[in-house]
């Protein structure tokens, strides 16, 4: 769910002090509202633009499997392979198809398609690029939603509201990086310990990476951005003196399919 | 007039029970969706639109191409087709209530569905496809039903029908053009991304619609008192015949483009669909038995002597019907998400669930569509008598 619980309580507090009541306010206040207002405070003047860089000079296959599972850990992401009941275990091709992830490794030649040739370093071939959604500053999967359940906030985050989302998973067809996951089986019996801060989602909706929006909201920095040694730079590409800025500014970095003109915001140092 | 759906012979009510029973069948099994989610389809997060949204998106079609009779009549004057406009008109009426609901089948939230209401979003071409589509059904209940009424009295229908008749032409061509677009204008989807999309879907409608209405007309005539005509189903041959030529030809033209211009993210969807890709092909007898099918069949009905003979028609408006159903209701969604954003290659099947699910709601269709062709029959046999 994109509302930070914490937030939503308050202002739902809030309200309630007025007479309004939670429910009331959370009609009035419309999901999307809810969400707008909680983006990031920018701390300098300005707009903010969140944006990620991930320097696969220091990335590994341990290191990306901590980021990942930091992630999917306190978002509560299922993990169809590791059911809490033996009984709900499912054969591995079915728990690929009905895999939620928001972060994940990929070679190169499934991250960046059509982009590998039989010359390039052996060892580029097997790294795991960590893939995750872009934020794309100009994203089809908002252009397609029919309900606004997905939407992109002043920050450049796109995020989503999962209360309001249908399920049509016309975002999934418009989405070129494969980075939405559609909740096929309710993913609650798949949560090993389930993280309170975050909540647990229902069957039928879609969801994917928030870049934390939850966690930024708080002054902290992504999970996955605190699980990887450095090879993840998360910031503000707005502002000059952001590490984003100051490692786009050093190294060369190449961006996905770039050719579909969806202008995705997380860099990849090669 | 609706009482004429009621009162039938025994055949006509098997007919509706068995319909019915297979009705009930799909919705136990949807209500079973509605417990375990959408896993109890062949979907996954790489073909994530299976075969509901293929059928929804076939049936568009067969809803648009009412106009193929409606046209002639209204702008051609075209008298003959008097007698089967209604036919096309609740054939369309039909196919929309199957789009519908094959649409709200689909979702993981039905229960939410009135958010794309509660907040309207024009720039996603759903929020448009939605509004059509309704348009569309309104538009075909009321011209359809006012104009039986009419002629039951035998009175000339009133201006304002006529101008809603000349309304749902360009509607007609809306619908499946908007319901194309749903996928053409997505980035990153090779084998939708093409201008031709719209095209050659208004022309496979046009050649699996009317091949349908054919086939409907000729059992109108066996079992009723009714006769459509023999020049009408012989003039929507024709129509059949050069929609099902100029469908083969677009598809031809895509061919072309895909493959002379060698572009692997176009050319990979076609690879799987017609070879296989990473040893995974399930679909290439279809799509071979699609195209070869379809492409024999337009040919052949352009021979007059085998459009003439009644059975030689049925048979071939037969080979059309599922031709183009493979071609767009199996072939398109899966081609469209193989290989995925990743180039990998998952494939899908529905399962049992989702079949009958699926035929449920192709039973509901026939359901409806039978109590309205029932009701138009009885009037025309009453005119006649
Ligand atoms: S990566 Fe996909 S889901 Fe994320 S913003 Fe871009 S299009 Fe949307
Ligand atoms: S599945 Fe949800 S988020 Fe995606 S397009 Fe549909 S309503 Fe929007
Ligand atoms: S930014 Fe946050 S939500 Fe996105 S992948 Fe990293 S930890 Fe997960």
């Amino acid at each position: 769910m994109g509302i930070d619980r914490r937030e939503f309580i308050r202002i739902a507090g809030l309200s309630t002090l007025l007479g309004l009541g939670g429910k009331g306010a959370f009609e009035l206040l419309r999901p999307g509202q809810v969400e707008a207002s909680m983006a990031a405070k920018p701390a300098a003047e300005g707009v903010v633009r969140w944006a990620m860089v991930v320097n696969m000079r220091k990335m590994d296959d341990d290191t990306a499997k901590k980021c990942a599972a930091a992630c999917h850990r306190v978002h509560n992401v299922p993990n169809f392979a590791q059911p809490k009941d033996p009984k709900d275990a499912l054969p591995p091709d079915i728990v690929n198809r009905y895999e939620v992830k928001w972060i994940w490794p990929e070679h190169f030649h499934n991250a960046f398609p059509g982009e590998e040739h039989p010359h390039m370093p052996e060892q580029m071939k097997n790294l795991p690029f960590l893939l995750l959604c872009n934020h794309c500053d100009n994203p089809p999967c908002v252009r397609v939603c029919p309900t606004k359940a997905t939407f992109r906030r002043e920050d450049g985050i796109v995020n989503m509201d999962m209360h309001r989302c249908i399920g049509c998973r016309f975002c999934m067809a418009g989405c070129p990086f494969g980075a939405r996951s559609f909740n096929w089986k309710d993913p609650r019996p798949y949560i090993t310990d389930t993280y309170p801060g975050y909540p647990t989602r229902e069957i039928g909706m879609v969801e994917k990476c928030t870049f934390c929006a939850e966690r930024l909201a708080q002054n902290m920095m992504p999970a996955c951005v605190e699980a990887s040694s450095g090879a993840l730079v998360f910031g503000d590409l707005n502002d000059e003196r952001s590490q984003v800025r100051a490692t786009l500014k050093r190294y060369f970095s190449i961006r996905r399919k770039v050719h579909l003109g969806t202008n995705p915001q997380v860099y990849y140092i090669v | 007039m609706l009482e004429k759906a009621l009162v039938g012979t025994k055949r006509y009510y098997m007919l509706l029970a068995i319909l019915m029973g297979i009705f009930a069948l799909g919705f136990l099994f949807y209500l079973r969706q509605l417990q375990v989610g959408l896993s109890i389809t062949g979907m996954g997060r790489d073909v994530s639109w299976g075969f509901y949204i293929a059928q929804f998106t076939y049936l568009v079609g067969v809803a648009a191409s009412a106009v193929m009779v409606v046209l002639p009549y209204y702008l051609h004057n075209y008298k003959a087709f008097g007698r089967v406009t209604i036919l096309g008109e609740f054939l369309a009426v039909a196919a929309v209530t199957m789009c519908v609901t094959f649409v709200l089948v689909d979702m993981g939230r039905p229960d939410r569905v009135m958010n794309v209401f509660k907040y309207p979003t024009p720039n996603s071409v759903m929020f448009w496809d939605i509004i059509v589509l309704n348009g569309y059904l309104l538009l075909n209940i009321v011209i359809g039903w006012n104009v039986l009424e009419c002629e039951r009295h035998s009175v000339a229908p009133p201006k304002w029908i006529k101008f809603l008749s000349y309304v749902s032409i360009p509607w007609a061509v809306s619908i499946h053009t908007v319901t194309a677009f749903l996928y053409a204008g997505l980035p990153g989807r090779g084998y939708w991304l093409t201008a031709i999309m719209a095209p050659r879907f208004l022309s496979s409608a046009f050649a699996a619609g009317p091949s349908l209405l054919i086939l409907l007309c000729l059992l109108v005539r066996k079992y009723t008192k009714f006769d459509p005509g023999k020049e009408q189903i012989q003039s929507l041959a024709k129509v059949v015949t050069y929609a099902t030529l100029i469908n083969v030809f677009f598809f031809f033209c895509e061919v072309f483009t895909v493959f002379y211009s060698q572009i692997p993210d176009h050319m990979l969807h076609f690879q799987y669909l017609f070879a296989g890709l990473a040893g995974k092909s399930r679909l290439v007898p279809f799509m071979w038995f699609s195209i070869v099918g379809m492409t024999v069949t337009a040919i052949l009905l352009t021979n007059p002597k085998l459009r003439r003979n009644e059975n030689t028609l049925a048979m071939l408006c037969g080979m059309v019907i599922l031709t183009t159903w493979i071609d767009k209701g199996l072939g398109l969604m899966t081609g469209g998400f193989v290989p995925n954003p990743m180039e990998k290659v998952t494939e899908y099947a529905p399962t049992i669930p989702e079949a009958l699910i699926t035929i449920g709601v192709w039973a509901l269709g026939f359901l409806v569509l039978t109590l309205l062709y029932k009701v138009a029959v009885s009037i025309k046999e009453e005119l006649k008598a």
